[in-house]
């Protein structure tokens, strides 16, 4: 098996005193693209910001181990230089720096003092993948999602995740606020990402983005947990019938946990 | 000596050898001792928030001669760095201490009759252009004791003149170098630019003075007439022994536009005021500062603009990053006079504290007597956003990274808008330099 792989042990996550995460477990190989889906306010997002480390949510349980080492012990950048990289739902807007020197600078950040990229290979590169997602060429030299619409950033996340080649990467709703032609040039992005080393775990609500990625396993999370996992065709069956038939499965009346943050 | 140490040792006398001495025509010497005369009786100024009773403004030097030069090569690498030396044909003056080092101005622009020389030069070649505009439309003598002792004190600064429709491609630059730690500047700067004209000039205040104290008591007067332009950058860099009054005025007739892109990286007491009078119809003016403050300094920044002329559009912009002890009150002002309508006002103040000793006041203030306008403003002083933070070293940035990053970019609306490479680059490493 290639790859790097994390390891989900047990999650329990609050934020600001109230308990969002209940137990998640969950392990992503190299190679393999998990799906995890399931009605709004569940606890997806926390999952995966719980798992890059944002500020204001608080691990209270459980573990994370990328590769044996333990991620609840790294900052945030450490997380990234380990190979972890989080496509974000709401990117911040960073005045007056741009995006392209965001991008080399995080580049670098993985690599070792005097072996920081070339820039012409760096540019190079960049507009490769600024072409295969369609993106303005000026959007390099704009600053970092400053004014960018919701389907600008969405592929400025994928540019950098094509860009920072990570060993694991989290998409958190990368399909939100995509009209079907962005989705499909955001897919295709993704997919090319795809080889047997590269693991993704892909969050989402619609099944429409698993039209254009296929997931190897599909997990449902309701109440904080993952109650049910399967392969593609639980994320068709989904489609058809709606989350209902597993809540009655389990026997769950309120699926979500108070307040999807 | 009385301990009154706001009291100066300079007397009618003084002033009037100083004057016949650089053979200064007769206005201007009657001016010097007019304001030498009313200096006493006038209050000191009072910046809001700001007490400046304690600070020096009358241990200095009055005189230092500089060495001149013969070619840019002989000036010490720190000075060579704010100019783009690989250019040929440059249009600027260099000032070391009280003597101008070095004066250049292409054939093409003297052949147009630009004017960009030495403030002394500009009194004896053109007293009666320089009489007009000196302390008449924009700073008055008698606005306060520090407006008349620079009047009665004026001993170095440049003049530009642009006539009628011609246009400026290329940015002009002046340096002004204090090199003896204990002279004191009083500079002024009179940008004159006629009608259809258009100009962009840019200086640069440098100072090593750590310890001893100084004086910097700088006056800025930039006239731009019917339809004129006129962009104006600095980057004021006085070491912590100088105390700066520095008065940046600017009067905007019919059409004209004054763009201001001033970066503010004092290291000592610092009072700024930049106002912009919009005194005709369509004039346009544009004031962005930053700023970053460090150590014990005190500043007070005042970015003012006021409405005369209809359908008038000011808009201010000061960003500023305060430091350890550092304190700074940010006053920006829009003020539109009635009769000026269909004007309109914005202003945004922002401070970004890196410290918890560290103060920043940002203060908007919109003052309208005219119906038919729009205005607004917005204002934030707080940290650096965790959250952004976040977002960059998800990427892999350190945080250290991560909050430069974050700064450069706060303090990136002047330091873009500056025409000169070399500028440009030097107040980066200002702010690098101040802020780490």
């Amino acid at each position: 098996m290639a790859g790097s792989t994390l390891e989900i042990k047990d999650l329990h996550v609050e934020i600001e005193g109230k308990q969002i995460l209940k137990g998640v477990n969950l392990t992503i190989n190299g190679g393999e693209f998990h799906a995890v889906m399931g009605p709004n306010g569940t606890g997806k997002s926390t999952l995966a910001s719980a798992i890059m480390g944002h500020p204001k949510y608080e691990i209270t349980g459980g573990s994370i181990h990328l590769d044996g080492k333990d991620v609840l012990e790294m900052e945030v950048d450490e997380r990234a230089q380990a190979g972890l990289f989080l496509a974000m739902q709401y990117p911040s807007e960073i005045s007056g720096v741009t995006n392209s020197d965001f991008l080399r600078s995080s580049i670098n950040s993985r690599r070792e003092e005097g072996d920081e990229i070339n820039l012409m290979k760096f540019i190079k590169e960049m507009d490769g993948n600024m072409d295969e997602l369609e993106m303005d060429k000026n959007m390099a030299q704009r600053y970092l999602n400053e004014g960018f619409s919701g389907g600008e950033k969405k592929r400025n996340e994928i540019l950098q995740l094509m860009m920072l080649k990570p060993e694991i990467a989290i998409l958190d709703e990368i399909d939100s606020g995509l009209d079907i032609d962005a989705l499909k040039v955001v897919s295709k992005g993704i997919n090319k990402m795809r080889d047997e080393a590269f693991g993704c775990l892909i969050i989402t609500h619609y099944q429409r983005l698993l039209d254009y990625i296929t997931p190897d396993k599909v997990h449902v999370m309701m109440q904080g947990r993952v109650v049910k996992s399967g392969g593609p065709e639980l994320a068709k069956r989904l489609e058809e019938e709606g989350y209902d038939w597993i809540k009655q499965e389990l026997g769950i009346e309120d699926e979500t946990v108070g307040q999807e943050a | 000596m009385t301990v009154e140490t706001q009291q100066l040792p300079f007397d009618k006398q003084y002033v009037s050898q100083f004057s016949e001495k650089r053979n200064e025509p007769k206005w201007m010497t009657d001016l010097r001792v007019n304001a030498l005369e009313q200096a006493d009786a006038l209050p000191m100024p009072k910046p809001d928030k700001t007490k400046i009773d304690k600070w020096n403004f009358s241990r200095f030097k009055h005189e230092a001669e500089g060495q001149t030069i013969s070619s840019l090569e002989e000036l010490p690498q720190k000075i060579q760095s704010f100019l783009d030396t690989e250019k040929q044909d440059q249009n600027l003056v260099i000032q070391r201490n009280h003597t101008v080092a070095y004066s250049s101005l292409s054939q093409d622009l003297k052949d147009k009759g630009v004017v960009f020389t030495d403030i002394f030069t500009a009194l004896s070649e053109h007293s009666e252009l320089v009489q007009k505009y000196y302390m008449t439309d924009g700073v008055m003598v008698d606005e306060n004791r520090l407006t008349a002792l620079h009047a009665a004190l004026m001993n170095g600064g440049v003049f530009v003149y642009v006539p009628k429709n011609v246009v400026i491609e290329e940015p002009i630059q002046s340096i002004f170098w204090q090199e003896d730690d204990e002279a004191a500047l009083y500079n002024h700067i009179l940008v004159v630019a006629e009608e259809g004209s258009s100009v962009t000039y840019v200086e640069n205040y440098i100072s090593d003075n750590e310890a001893e104290e100084t004086v910097a008591n700088i006056v800025t007067e930039v006239i731009a007439k019917g339809n004129a332009k006129v962009s104006f950058g600095a980057v004021d860099n006085f070491a912590k022994g100088t105390t700066t009054y520095v008065n940046r005025r600017g009067v905007a007739e019919r059409d004209a536009q004054i763009q201001w892109a001033l970066g503010q990286m004092n290291d000592g007491n610092t009072v700024s005021e930049n106002v912009t009078y919009l005194m005709g119809d369509g004039a346009h003016a544009n004031a962005k500062t930053v700023t970053v403050g460090r150590g014990e300094q005190k500043q007070n920044f005042t970015a003012k603009i006021v409405h005369y002329g209809k359908d008038t559009d000011g808009y201010i912009l000061q960003h500023g990053v305060m430091k350890e002890s550092a304190s700074s009150i940010f006053n920006g002002i829009g003020k539109i006079e009635n009769g000026a309508s269909k004007s309109n006002a914005e202003q945004e103040s922002r401070v970004l504290m890196l410290s918890d000793k560290a103060r920043g006041d940002a203060n908007p203030i919109l003052l309208i007597e005219e119906d038919d306008v729009t205005a607004g403003h917005a204002a934030s002083v707080g940290r650096v956003d965790p959250v952004q933070l976040y977002y960059l070293m998800s990427r892999g940035i350190p945080q250290h990274e991560a909050e430069r990053l974050v700064i450069h970019g706060f303090l990136a609306p002047v330091v873009n808008q500056l025409p000169i490479e070399a500028v440009k680059n030097q107040l980066r490493d200002v702010i690098e330099r101040k802020v780490y």
